[in-house]
């Protein structure tokens, strides 16, 4: 039941890997494990070249293997984690206001030290190992403006249109039909007796 | 002809918008958001001349943080890992908070005002240890400040500047267990036992970690507990009898001991003395089993018992208020009073500061406290003091009385239930202010004027108050809407609150008796909390009543705790101790006259108990006993095990709410290749309204809904543990359906290249499910549904009218059904914490799933996102349904986290109640910190909207009604004209 077929996944996957480049180094021996460092950056307005100091944004965190482990980050914005075994290994960054791709980690037990990582959301690899946010969030609805038509569309709006049609469009349309239906037309209505809007009106009927 | 557009508008309206969504106006209406920080361990006073006063805690919830001092709000906060617990927390070069986790291999600093992380350092070690964070005053290595750490089974001198180990001596090869570390100018002693009965002490040259000296002395006895550090030079242990206590003395190298009787300073002993921990200049502090000896230690070695508290009581460590003077604070706790002293340390007989303080009983004894001195303006000491509770509350006391408390225990919360308020009765008005109808009208206008966008800055503030003030919302009672209820949590404090849904308000609180420590409970455990008696119709007059079930002890051999609480008033009603356990609490669906739930407690010993413990209640069961089923999962061994009762017990004690039961059945699971990770089944209050859906090409599928599903998740054993130990080759998760009764498996899947963690959700006739694919590495969603086939025949109108369908045949758990079951999988972005699904009363609205993220956020995704019938280009008719096109990946849309722009740090379950009003639901997100909203999964289209603008509606009427006096003075005019024509 996957949504993609594994052959296609793998086919990927081993593209990811040729693209990818070490950008992390071991400090200590395989028995101990490796260490991973990375940084976060948050620009300050997505699309241009400015970064604020993701420290001072909010309190994020990054996170290793859903739960496993959780480190924040240093006023510069790196982060790192120590002793992490060789394995796959997943990393998500969890900042509010932000959202941030998980990334695949690689660290590799033949080659000691290689680390390789990649976006699973976008299948991207990453030459360094920089998270930058993949769009702002905006936990809010925005308020749209007043206008005209927010009214209209509202129900009453909705009713008063509906009214104004029946009352201004419906005689304009009764002028344009010909003069000889129209005729026959009333002549029929007189002869079913339909009454008038004033005559419904209980003030009508006693002035008649 | 209006009507309809209007309702083709209105369904239009309803479909688009998938999303819950909020505008930030409405934040704080109809939802609230608690912080806590959790029971604190250590804490640190802050507290100089210039800048904000403030204490920093570390906390049980692995939470560092730093309070304001005049008022307990929290300056800044963090969320440890949850394998991340803070064994050391202190304040270095008067900037930095450091930080020690992980048994002593993490080391943080955090700057001091606004928490942002300075340097975090890692130390390798590979033996466990206890570890010790110890700041020396000025104590520098090449101009550095050094932070010396004991983690691991090696000590490690850090630079408090940038955190980097500028020393290291490794004790993993000597075998010993450092319990101190002790500065003297340039020299650091390391103390600890080899064996409990041999002393070592290391003196090492601060400057560079060069070992100097290597003392040992071996004891003719073992110790018991740990060595405490009473001056530079003097330590004390208890003997391992813990009849004798013996002073170590280390002077010149060499290393003394002399030894004392306890009963010799006190004649009256009884139990089990414990030195406690308390850091004391020249004295330490004894605890018998009733009371507190404070002792002193003469520089020749000799003891001299110099007060005797009452047990309960708790020491501060030694604060220094001048040169040579030591003061430290005792407390106790008695007669709903908090009876507090601080005296010197040399000078025995004066007080400095005596206060009695008169304290709300539901807290408990006092757990800790720490001291902090001030100098007043009179120039004499005054003292605060910081206080945690039994129930893990934390409370400042200050110049006799309390400054401020904050309920910590509510940081963790173990179990949730719900109550209905009282019913509002005639006459009696609840809320202090109704308003009038000129307010009304007032505050309709200003809505108005809102809407309209023609209201100024005030009035817009006027407005956002008027909403935010809403009296309606925190009433005492019953609301027509079911939005207001008590949610009642239990804490792991043994604690129950009864909070309020409209702001959140604690309305009663209750330590339990019965979950506080005794004699004859050690270390009592709340486990669940269930609603007892949940009283309507016939029985109203009564109180609805919550029962707390716990147990004497973590392990599930040691015996339950029973405890009934009423839910109006807090008040625990009767608590029961039974001789038997609580491994399993079964509320069965039956109710006596009081309407009190009938529950059956099954116990390790392959009993049953029923409750309540009357007669009627064994009629009730005696009628219903051939019906009464359930099941055990034992995860150890990969067996799922179906019970049903048998006949009463037969033991020497005749007890009839005693019962046998026997095993129905059994499905073992392979243990080579499946072990069992998760189990779910559906709420048992679950209101399902469609027993059919319709399919677009105008087919019935049959839901197949029964009670008695269990949806079990079963892992690869090497994939077991967590992400990034295992090969996607090694790895597989198998999914089944079991029906509980019969034991049949109704559906079961095999997803390859999959692991766990699994977190779902059970629900109507299907099951979603969340876990990590490793072959494309992402996280997935997959969703089950299960269709009944038997009665799929039944679509045929003919049949109905012939009378040959099956639809009155009872639908029985014996029969065997033929089930199909359809699924689909997607991708998932973030790690889960939990999921949970919406509930209304009648279960006619639409359903949406509420996930926890791993950002401690919880998401709101409607269940059409996961529908098996999802193809990637649906027909028109598809469409029309609602069937949305199939993405690989499920999407999440920032507009419908109901936590908006807050997260509930720590999170750890969601619950979900029904509201009256069938398209409400009532979201209750917990973990360090609570959250509560309202959502309404397809708008609230059964009441209008808080924003709705009766002014508006009262102008369109005027206006209506005006335009019809206008057109009836035109027709009439145009009548007399014909007229005289």
């Amino acid at each position: 039941m996957q949504p993609k077929s594994p052959l296609l996944l793998l086919l990927l996957l081993s593209l990811q890997l040729f693209i990818c480049f070490a950008f992390a180094q071991s400090t200590t021996g395989s028995a101990e494990g490796y260490t991973i460092y990375g940084r976060v950056k948050i620009p300050s307005n997505l699309g241009t070249k400015d970064y604020i100091i993701p420290g001072k944004v909010s309190n994020v965190k990054v996170i290793l293997n859903g739960g496993q482990r959780v480190t924040f980050l240093r006023p510069d914005g790196y982060f790192s984690f120590h002793n992490v075994p060789a394995g796959t290994h997943l990393i998500e960054v969890a900042a509010l206001g932000y959202f941030f791709s998980p990334v695949r980690v690689d660290v590799s037990a033949r080659n000691p030290g290689k680390i390789q990582a990649a976006l699973t959301e976008s299948r991207r690899g990453l030459t360094e190992f920089v998270l930058e946010p993949l769009k702002e969030e905006q936990y809010y609805e925005i308020r749209e403006p007043f206008s005209i038509m927010s009214i209209v569309k509202s129900p009453m709006g909705l009713m008063v249109g509906f009214m104004l049609i029946v009352v201004f469009l419906m005689p304009k349309l009764m002028e344009n039909m010909d003069p000889e239906e129209m005729r026959r037309a009333q002549e029929e209505m007189r002869n079913q007796g339909v009454p008038s809007l004033a005559s419904m009106l209980p003030g009508a009927a006693r002035s008649n | 002809m209006a009507i309809r557009v209007f309702l083709i508008v209105l369904l239009f309206l309803s479909f688009t918008n998938l999303t819950y969504s909020l505008y930030e106006d409405q934040v704080g209406l109809m939802d609230w958001h608690q912080k806590y920080i959790g029971k604190v361990k250590h804490a640190v006073f802050h507290t100089q001349k210039t800048g904000r006063k403030r204490v920093l805690v570390s906390t049980e919830e692995n939470v560092v943080a730093s309070l304001d001092l005049r008022h307990g709000e929290i300056f800044w906060r963090h969320v440890l890992g949850t394998n991340d617990v803070i064994d050391g927390l202190d304040i270095a070069l008067g900037k930095y908070v450091i930080t020690l986790s992980s048994d002593g291999s993490i080391l943080r600093a955090w700057n001091l005002p606004d928490g942002q992380m300075v340097w975090e350092s890692s130390l390798p070690g590979s033996k466990a240890s206890k570890s010790i964070l110890h700041i020396p005053k000025n104590l520098k290595a090449d101009k550095d400040d050094l932070i010396l750490v004991y983690g691991k089974g090696s000590l490690n001198a850090v630079s408090g500047v940038d955190g980097e180990v500028l020393w290291k001596k490794d004790f993993a090869g000597e075998s010993i267990e450092v319990s101190h570390i002790i500065q003297s100018s340039d020299v650091i002693y390391v103390a600890g036992f080899a064996d409990s009965s041999k002393i070592s002490v290391y003196g090492l040259n601060a400057k560079n970690g060069e070992l100097l000296e290597n003392n040992h002395a071996a004891l003719p006895f073992g110790t018991f507990g740990e060595l405490l550090c009473v001056s530079g030079d003097m330590f004390v242990v208890l003997d391992e009898m813990r009849s004798k206590i013996v002073i170590v003395h280390l002077k010149n190298g060499e290393i003394s001991y002399n030894q004392k009787h306890i009963s010799d300073l006190t004649k009256d002993l009884a139990g089990q003395p414990v030195i406690l921990p308390s850091r004391l200049p020249g004295m330490f502090a004894l605890n018998t089993n009733s009371y507190v000896l404070l002792i002193k230690v003469t520089n020749q070695g000799e003891l001299v018992l110099v007060d005797k508290v009452n047990n309960g009581a708790a020491v501060s460590d030694s604060l220094s208020i001048s040169e040579d003077e030591h003061a430290f604070a005792f407390v106790h706790y008695g007669d709903n009073k908090i009876h507090l002293s601080v005296k010197n340390v040399n000078d025995w007989n004066h007080d400095l500061l005596k206060e009695s303080i008169v304290i709300d009983h539901q807290r408990g004894k006092i757990d800790k406290i720490f001291v902090n001195n001030y100098v007043r303006t009179d120039r004499s000491h005054g003292f605060r003091a910081l206080m945690v509770m039994e129930d893990h509350s934390l409370l400042l006391v200050q110049q006799g009385e309390i400054v401020w408390s904050r309920e910590d225990g509510l940081a963790s919360v173990v179990d949730v239930t719900t109550s209905e308020l009282p019913v509002q009765k005639e006459g009696v008005s609840v809320a202090k202010v109704e308003q009038n109808l000129f307010e009304w009208l007032k505050g309709h206008m200003l809505k108005l004027k809102g809407t309209l966008m023609i209201a100024s800055p005030d009035d817009l503030a006027a407005i956002q108050a008027l909403r935010l003030r809403s009296s309606e919302k925190s009433k005492m009672t019953r609301d027509h809407n079911g939005f207001r209820k008590l949610l009642i949590v239990l804490t792991r404090a043994g604690k129950v609150f009864a909070l309020h849904t409209g702001d959140g308000r604690v309305v009663w609180s209750i330590l339990l008796p019965s979950l506080r420590k005794s004699e004859a409970c050690e270390n009592p455990v709340g486990l669940h909390i269930y609603q007892w008696q949940v009283p309507h119709h016939h029985a109203l007059d009564e109180n609805p009543s919550v029962l707390v079930v716990g147990q004497c002890g973590p392990s599930l051999s040691t015996p339950a705790v029973l405890s009934f609480i009423d839910a109006y008033t807090g008040m625990e009603l009767k608590s029961l101790s039974p001789a038997h356990t609580a491994a399993q609490v079964i509320p069965l669906p039956y109710t006596d006259s009081t309407e009190q739930r009938l529950h059956l407690i099954i116990d390790d010993k392959q009993h049953a108990y029923l409750y309540p413990r009357t007669p009627e209640a064994i009629d009730i069961l005696k009628h219903e006993f051939s019906n009464v089923y359930w099941y055990s999962v034992d995860a150890d061994n990969g067996v799922i095990r179906g019970h049903a009762l048998k006949s009463n017990c037969i033991q020497e004690a005749v007890d009839e709410y005693c019962f046998d039961f026997r095993d129905l059945w059994s499905v073992v699971f392979p243990s080579e290749s499946e072990k069992i990770i998760a189990t779910m089944t559906r709420k048992s209050n679950e209101v399902v309204h469609t027993q059919a859906k319709v399919m677009t090409d105008y087919d019935v599928m049959y839901k197949y809904i029964s009670k008695n599903l269990l949806f079990v998740a079963n892992a690869a054993p090497k994939a077991a543990g967590e992400i990034g130990t295992v090969i996607p080759e090694e790895a597989w998760l198998v999914i089944y359906i079991l029906d509980t009764v019969t034991g049949r498996i109704l559906h079961r899947m095999t997803h390859h290249g999959c692991q766990g963690p699994v977190h779902g959700v059970f629900s109507e006739n299907w099951v979603v499910y969340h876990y990590f694919n490793l072959r494309a590495h992402r996280y997935e969603m997959s969703v089950v549904e299960i269709y009944d086939q038997s009665r799929a025949d039944n679509k045929d109108v003919w049949r109905f009218v012939l009378g040959k369908h099956n639809l009155t045949s009872p639908v029985s758990s014996y029969s065997r059904p033929e089930v199909i079951a359809k699924s689909q999988s997607y991708f998932f972005t973030h790690s889960v914490k939990a999921i949970e699904v919406t509930s209304t009363a009648k279960g006619i609205t639409s359903k949406q799933l509420l996930i926890g993220t791993i950002g401690d956020q919880v998401l709101a995704l409607d269940k059409r996102f996961l529908d098996p019938r999802r193809t990637v280009n649906p027909s028109q008719a598809e469409k029309e349904d609602g069937i949305i096109p199939l993405t690989d990946s499920l999407p999440i849309i920032s507009q419908s986290y109901i936590t908006h722009a807050l997260k509930v740090e720590g999170l750890r379950g969601i619950v979900t109640v029904p509201a009256k009003l069938e398209s409400t639901s009532l979201v209750f997100a917990y973990g360090v910190d609570l959250f509560f909203t309202q959502i309404a999964p397809s708008r609230t289209y059964d009441s209008l909207t808080e924003d709705f603008s009766y002014a508006l509606l009262l102008l369109t009427i005027v206006a209506l009604v005006a335009a019809i006096f206008v057109t009836w003075v035109l027709s009439e005019r145009k009548d007399l004209q014909d007229k005289w024509r």
